[in-house]
């Protein structure tokens, strides 16, 4: 069943077209990996006349790729991966070069007591904890932490980088461009795909110069038509070309788009003297919720990436996750390092967590998919770089083939070449392996850690069986009559008396504290827009985030979509019905799946479009 | 009848305004922490003047539009991406070293040696734009050196418009105090003109002129000629970022005039 979302005000208009080799959407480790494999062939040989252009025959290649961030650099994500197919790329590599790299040193996992007393822990869980508490330094707790003596093997990331994905991209995209084969162009959302049946034959480009709505305004500029013979799509989980192809082609028989996370983290600088190692790595589970997963990686020059992971698992509605990270860098394991640093930057991602289940179609006539919107991300290792850039790879390869077979780019030729290679690699070897690692996780976080064990101690051969619902049903709604709906109630007194977001007042409710500004390294939301994140959205181009159905909005009494919102650009209209700035989103995504509505049972009553601008942080 | 104009613009990058910056000081002198690993961007100022040049050429057609740029090659070429998909121009790089310190009498040497050196430039058609000032540092001086290093008498400082007349002179609106701009009439060119924000709006980003530019940017970018900058005994004595102040308040219940009120006394406390 297909929706129809709220139609564009833009009209048709006369679009110019421009003809190329290759279009690429979106610019990130796994177009990286693409990118590098194509032209590190092409340097080899800048004569072979494989690389001969089709759409400007005496040329070499065009390739162009479009990016909707307004740089490069504008990734978010400090990540910690084991860099394989990284490392197979650049032999050479040195992560020295890389401002913000370093090798990995040394690795923790901790479970984390709830010093605060807040957290909505199971019967379970509070046993555990008891039991933990009563044995105190004996079972090795220290600072409301318990490490494991050992990392799973799964998990284990030794011998591989800590990176800043901005700075990465950078590094990545300054080596690319200086060939002169490729063009990546910041910047320049991509609005859709061009489809012929079901033949991809490029790319539309955003338009600009229009209202909030897409109606033209002054200056208007319809998006161009960019052809190819070739289209790549890696523009993310909830890229706009990605999400159209899987409207229009649908999704391999059985899969789906079900689970997902927000990444949501803070860059900190560290104080002097500070005794973390560059290359420390920490995992951390149990607080400040126990569905909520936890990270500090340590990186040169006294910078730290910390965060949290909130999953679509968690179920309850109020997933204010820049709050529970304010909590989770206070818990005192992390805070006797944090507590006198300064916020550099904060930045907010969605991360597709079905991994092979949402695998889409990988390639077909005119296109192929790349990269985490292409289900490469590895759900049992938590790793999605290297997998991503080994995608990328695997497409360059196939098209470096096929483009020296003289063979087009069909679909049966795709799937001989980019598919075959990617079915036998390690990433389709770790993605069988955790295919149903988390499946435990709805039902409960203990089934789930348990779940989770089964599958990365047996390499995927046990796990447990799930029936996940679609996310909007993964939003359970308030219960009125409950004892959280006496809290709820409550709540509205408190959000109406202080003139604060409804969840943040439920949280207080809760028993979570006050978080103590300092207006360094705890600061308000909108400051960390101002101080870390630095989001920003040029005029010209139209509201991204659509919402299908007001009327099920302002009936919705839950309101994830303004819970989980990572900048604060949704908030609650006088109507009752959210309310969408453009200029305070940081294209995380996480309303798209955060709506615990919907229209015809299927989507969400959210619509998440092609925009510009968002965060302008190169340490993210 | 259109008249046939030479513009050369001259724009320095600067890193993202949006970024976190640090001012350090190291062997050489003061500079910015990571300064290589920031995102740059055009100059703010120097932008202004390239889309007013931009627009400025296209109303005249058969005019020439060079950007010229000093600033490490790899820098520029990020720049590039965010640049080339708004305007036509000829990108005349050097590759020179990074940030606003060096000293503005050396740039200014390089940048008119080049300039007197472009092919095909008609130095009685130029129009010699750039910023009024700087976002890394804001002397204001190096485009008015390179016009009296190029012989150009007619400057002008803090513009925001110019019209071109019929028979080749120029309307140029000055800023002076007050938010009023002084008029004043040109005879033509050459001239110097140093741009305040203009009054066009930033140009959409148009990919075929973008893949156009490409053609020229890439070759010219291997073949930059490097410059290596004097500091002609410059020093600095100290550098800092301006003071941010910030300080965050929930009120409730209060007029628009008592918040202004309380906002006066806090900008009056500062």
């Amino acid at each position: 069943m297909s929706v129809e979302a709220t139609p564009s005000e833009a009209p048709e208009v006369e679009r110019q077209t421009m003809e190329v080799d290759f279009a690429c959407a979106g610019f990130g480790p796994a177009m990286g990996g693409f990118l590098t494999t194509l032209t590190n062939a092409w340097n080899e040989n800048p004569a072979d006349p494989a690389f001969e252009s089709k759409a400007t025959p005496g040329m070499p290649l065009q390739v162009l790729c479009y990016e909707r961030a307004d740089d490069i650099s504008s990734g978010v994500s400090g990540v910690v991966t084991r860099g394989q197919a990284i490392r197979t790329s650049f032999p050479e590599l040195n992560p020295a070069e890389i401002p913000m790299a370093v090798e990995v040193r040394s690795e923790r996992v901790m479970y984390l007591l709830d010093p605060v007393g807040a957290s909505r822990r199971s019967l379970t869980l509070r046993a555990a904890d008891a039991a933990l508490r009563a044995f105190g330094r004996l079972a090795g707790v220290k600072d409301y932490a318990f490490e494991l003596p050992w990392t799973p093997a799964f998990l284990n990331k030794h011998g591989g980088l800590v990176l800043s994905i901005g700075q990465f991209n950078q590094w990545v995209g300054s080596q690319l461009m200086a060939t002169g084969l490729v063009q990546i162009w910041p910047g320049t959302p991509v609005s859709e795909p061009l489809l012929s049946g079901r033949r991809v034959e490029g790319l539309r480009l955003s338009d600009q110069g229009v209202e909030k709505s897409g109606a033209p305004a002054d200056g208007f500029m319809a998006g161009m038509d960019v052809r190819a013979q070739l289209t790549v799509v890696g523009d993310g989980p909830v890229g706009a070309v990605g999400q159209a192809l899987d409207e229009k082609l649908g999704l391999p028989e059985g899969h789906a788009h079900r689970e997902w996370a927000l990444g949501m983290k803070f860059v900190i600088e560290l104080p002097e003297g500070s005794t973390l190692e560059p290359g420390t790595v920490w995992h951390s589970f149990g607080y400040p919720e126990p569905e909520i997963f936890g990270f500090l990686y340590v990186h040169p020059e006294r910078l730290v990436s910390v965060g949290i992971f909130v999953p679509s698992w968690m179920h309850d509605p109020s997933r204010t996750a820049y709050r529970y990270l304010q909590h989770y860098i206070q818990h005192p394991a992390l805070w006797k390092y944090l507590k006198d640093g300064t916020l550099r930057s904060w930045g907010a991602k969605s991360l597709e967590e079905s991994g092979r289940h949402g695998e889409p179609f990988l390639s077909g006539d005119g296109f192929a998919r790349i990269g985490e919107g292409s289900g490469s991300t590895n759900m049992l290792t938590g790793s999605g770089v290297d997998e991503a850039w080994a995608t990328g790879t695997q497409l360059g390869e196939a098209v470096i083939e096929l483009l020296r077979a003289g063979k087009p780019f069909t679909k049966e030729n795709l799937a001989t070449t980019y598919e075959a290679r990617r079915r036998k690699s390690w990433v389709e070897r770790g993605a069988r392996e955790a295919e149903n690692a988390r499946n435990g996780f709805q039902g409960g976080v203990v089934k789930g850690m348990i779940g989770m064990a089964l599958a990365g101690l047996t390499g995927g051969k046990l796990s447990l069986g799930a029936h996940i619902p679609p996310p909007h049903k993964q939003v359970r709604p308030f219960a009125p009559r409950s004892f959280d709906g006496l809290m709820l109630k409550e709540a509205v007194a408190v959000a109406l008396e202080d003139g604060r977001p409804l969840h943040d007042a439920l949280l207080s409710v809760r028993g979570w504290p006050e978080i103590p500004f300092d207006g360094r390294l705890l600061v308000t939301q909108q400051d960390a827009l101002l101080l870390g994140g630095k989001v920003q959205a040029i005029p010209g181009f139209a509201d991204h985030v659509v919402f299908r159905d007001a009327g099920l909005c302002i009936a919705c009494e839950e309101k994830t979509c303004i819970a989980m919102c990572s900048g604060q650009a949704i908030t609650l209209g006088e109507s009752g019905a959210p309310v969408f700035e453009r200029e305070r989103c940081a294209h995380c995504g996480a309303c798209l799946w955060n709506c615990g509505q919907s229209p015809d049972g299927v989507h969400s009553n959210i619509e998440f479009r092609a925009g510009a601008g968002g965060l302008h942080s190169a340490e993210n | 009848m259109a008249n046939l104009l030479h513009i050369v613009v001259c724009a320095g990058i600067v890193p993202d305004p949006l970024q976190t910056l640090e001012p350090v000081t190291g062997p050489t002198g003061p500079g910015l922490k990571n300064e290589m690993v920031l995102p740059a961007v055009l100059d703010p100022w120097a932008a202004s003047a390239l889309y007013e040049a931009a627009n400025l050429a296209a109303k005249n057609p058969g005019s020439k539009l060079w950007l010229v740029s000093l600033g490490p090659k790899a820098k520029l070429q990020q720049v590039m991406m965010t640049v080339a998909q708004k305007a036509c121009f000829e990108l005349v790089p050097i590759d020179g070293p990074i940030g606003g310190f060096p000293d503005a009498h050396s740039t200014a040497a390089v940048l008119a040696e080049t300039i007197a050196a472009l092919p095909g430039l008609d130095r009685a058609k130029l129009l010699l734009f750039g910023g009024w000032e700087s976002a890394t540092r804001g002397a204001g001086v190096t485009l008015q050196l390179i016009g009296e290093r190029l012989g150009i008498t007619d400057q002008f400082q803090g513009v925001d418009q110019i019209e071109l007349r019929e028979d080749g002179s120029l309307e140029v609106l000055e800023r002076v105090e007050g938010g009023k701009h002084q008029v004043s009439v040109c005879a033509g060119t050459p001239a110097v003109l140093g741009w305040a924000t203009g009054n066009l709006a930033e140009p959409r980003n148009n990919p075929q002129i973008g893949m156009a530019n490409m053609r020229t940017i890439m070759p010219a970018l291997q073949k930059a000629k490097v410059a290596k900058l004097d500091a002609n005994g410059l020093r600095y004595v100290s550098a800092s970022l301006p003071k941010q102040q910030r300080t965050t308040r929930v009120v409730k219940d209060l007029t628009p005039d008592e918040i202004a009120v309380e906002l006066v006394e806090w900008i009056g406390a500062e």
